[in-house]
């Protein structure tokens, strides 16, 4: 990764953009993200939104933005993305938008809408070179109506429509490589829980034009059960147990940007399982000696074959 | 001003052209497709100073459309049928956030069984969605329409995307003579759009589309979107008042045909009338009292002009080109209810045709104007009738043989 202005956490902006008081679940991971992305993006941005989770943070008549807002529909804020960005630049080009006013174009969007139906309008938006944002914030499931399984929940969650012994039998969907399939300028996975590599994967993707995506963690206490002050703690855990890799893909290259410790000197990623609500059935009555040792393996395998 | 030979398709494309649209949020589908092909060409040879985008799907497109519109530019698109469906919920969503785009619909009959050729259910299926709808029996309409339709739209007091719909293949497909306005012209009519509240840009933070909470806002915003639409009847007479100053074309929310003396009428929308207008000669010919009533717009619903021009008469056929699976023709219902509620009773006869682009032929009309009348001298309305034929019948089960056969 280039080298931009966030070195470490003071380099941080101090001052927030998003404003407190919204109507999220205590302890949002997502909520935290958008916070986190927005101070690097800076208020001259136009969010829009894809159904989810943070649809509710602009609720007639209060926003926390200091910016723009848009609501559209669960599978189709790509493409209101590519209406304003055009719009933009039509009334830039005939005079009519001083350039100076232009705008930052950023679609919100949760895993329902990013891992299902809104994944092909975003394959289009990255086709048409969109020159826009893309945050998925990923909570692992339909958080919004309760978590229920989505393509993005993970082997072995409990959710609302998986109560099952093995929980949800499928596995994640990698999100990533789909996009860095299509070779847009650049792909990142971030989490709030390590602000200073969020802002740097911010920043370096202001430098390029075309589509910049973002795939983020968002731990949600209400859909994982845990208890909400152990947001970060949450997202520190993924990250030390390798199963959320931290990585950007930009010019043909993925790279790592943090690296959990080798195996064997890693915490194991039951860590991580046993601290949430919805990974309890592997490890009571009795302990799903088969499905949490798969699940590691794949982790394992993940690094093994990485770099 | 200049007289010249052009498909509904190309007469629509004109109507954007001639309207200055700055963007067009596209994607292809039949009998649709040669308006953004035409609009793609101008562009890229630079004669006309607008941006076409491809987009995935029609659902996609009309987000772009009405982001773009928000955005504050002047926004034209169309499809067809499947992809009008497709982009439901789209519909719903830009005119909720009332922005004053237009949107062309070639319409074609609904899968399942799918097929290319025309009737209304597509529009129809949208008919409560907030677009405004102007419906064309001419090319020339096509063309006018579209004009007509961003002044509607981006009235101040409307301020609601139009739709403007026109029959696949035989409108679509068929060239007539149309009358192209001066560019000059048509900028009198249509000035520059000014988007007002409509607007994205740095330094005026603005949020659009924002979700309520409770009945009671959800309510308010629904009702003004109502009463702007209806509001819009006014809106359009004084547009179409200064398009006939201008150009000459005299454009009522409905078109009446021999009215005038007329003790029975057809009710029909869209190009098919055409059809009925040639069987009111005939029947004129053979010493009936006849006209047609065809209403150009269906959204507002032009309730007082149809019981003005209904509501005397001893009994009328309203031809439905769609089907309310279930109950019968839409616009039937409509105009039985308008009738209803103001005290006027002529007999309603409810007929069902040309779906799936199934000729009317002219025998038809003289049966159902005999049907009407036998029905008036009852005082009954009879039930919905389906239009089929004996011989229509005996074809299609020869294909259901094939289809059976071993």
């Amino acid at each position: 990764m280039s080298e931009t202005r966030f070195k470490a956490l003071k380099d941080l902006p101090a001052q927030h953009l998003l404003l407190p008081g919204t109507p999220m679940c205590p302890g949002c991971g997502g909520l935290e993200v958008v916070k986190q992305v927005y101070d690097v993006l800076g208020e001259n941005t136009v969010f829009v939104n894809a159904a989810g989770c943070l649809t509710l943070l602009a609720t007639y008549p209060f926003t926390p933005f200091r910016g723009s807002w848009i609501y559209t529909a669960m599978a189709s804020a790509p493409a209101g993305a590519q209406g304003i960005r055009d719009a933009l630049d039509i009334l830039i080009a005939k005079g009519r938008l001083p350039p100076a006013q232009n705008l930052d174009v950023v679609v919100l969007s949760g895993d329902g809408a990013a891992y299902g139906m809104g994944l092909g309008p975003t394959s289009a938006a990255i086709d048409r070179g969109l020159d826009f944002y893309y945050l998925c914030y990923d909570n692992e499931g339909y958080g919004n109506t309760g978590q229920q399984t989505s393509a993005a929940t993970p082997a072995g969650a409990r959710t609302a429509t998986d109560h099952g012994p093995v929980g949800f039998a499928g596995e994640k969907k990698d999100l990533f490589s789909i996009w860095v399939a299509h070779h847009p300028p650049y792909v990142a996975t971030i989490t709030s829980a390590d602000p200073v590599d969020l802002a740097r994967k911010v920043e370096t993707a202001r430098g390029h034009a075309g589509p910049k995506l973002f795939i983020a963690l968002a731990q949600c206490p209400t859909g994982w059960h845990y208890d909400p002050k152990d947001t970060v703690q949450m997202g520190r855990l993924a990250v030390a147990t390798g199963i959320w890799p931290l990585k950007a893909y930009a010019g043909g290259r993925v790279t790592h940007t943090r690296r959990p410790k080798p195996k064997g000197e890693r915490p194991p990623v039951e860590e991580y399982l046993r601290a949430q609500g919805r990974f309890d059935h592997l490890f009571s009555p009795t302990r799903n000696e088969e499905a949490l040792a798969r699940i590691q393996a794949r982790v394992d395998a993940y690094w093994d074959a990485a770099e | 001003m200049t007289r010249t030979l052009l498909t509904g398709n190309a007469a629509a494309a004109w109507g954007a052209r001639l309207a200055e649209a700055d963007y067009v949020p596209a994607f292809p589908i039949t009998p649709q497709t040669e308006i953004i092909e035409l609009l793609a060409e101008w562009m890229q040879r630079g004669a006309m100073a607008g941006r076409i985008v491809m987009l995935e799907s029609e659902h996609s497109m009309l987000t772009a459309a009405g982001a773009a519109a928000a955005t504050g530019v002047r926004v034209f698109t169309a499809t067809s049928s499947q992809g009008l469906l497709y982009a439901m919920e789209m519909l719903y969503t830009v005119a909720g956030w009332r922005v004053p785009l237009v949107l062309v619909n070639v319409s074609r009959g609904l899968a399942a069984p799918i097929t290319l050729e025309p009737d209304h259910n597509d529009v129809l299926a949208v008919r409560d969605s907030g677009f405004l709808q102007f419906h064309c029996a001419t090319c020339q309409e096509a063309l006018d329409g579209v004009l007509l339709a961003y002044r509607l739209a981006e009235d101040a007091r409307v301020r609601l995307p139009v739709m403007v719909n026109m029959d696949g293949f035989y409108l679509s497909f068929t060239r007539e003579p149309v009358r192209l306005p001066e560019p000059e012209q048509v900028r009198r009519f249509l000035p520059p759009f000014d988007p007002e509240t409509l607007y994205f840009r740095a330094g005026a933070p603005r949020s659009q589309g924002v979700a309520v909470l409770g009945g009671a806002q959800y309510s308010y915003f629904r009702y003004e979107a109502h009463l702007a639409s209806l509001g819009a009847l006014r809106v359009f007479e004084e547009a179409a008042a200064e398009f006939a100053r201008l150009f000459g074309r005299s454009y009522a929310p409905l078109e009446t045909f021999h009215t005038a003396d007329a003790e029975f009428a057809f009710v029909m929308l869209g190009a098919f009338a055409t059809k009925a207008k040639q069987a009111v000669l005939r029947l004129r010919e053979a010493g009936w009292r006849i006209g047609l009533v065809r209403p150009r717009l269906l959204r507002p619903f032009p309730a007082q002009a149809l019981v003005e021009a209904l509501g005397g008469l001893r009994g009328i056929a309203v031809i439905d080109q769609n089907l309310s699976t279930g109950m019968g023709g839409v616009l039937c219902s409509e105009i039985g209810a308008a009738l209803l509620r103001a005290g006027a009773r002529p007999v309603v006869a409810g007929y069902v045709g040309g779906l799936g682009g199934r000729d009317i032929p002219v025998e038809e009309f003289f049966e159902m104007a005999r049907e009407t009348k036998a029905a008036a001298e009852a005082g009954r309305c009879p039930p919905t009738r389906l239009l089929y034929t004996e011989e229509e019948l005996r074809q299609t089960r020869a294909l259901q043989a094939i289809a059976m056969a071993e």
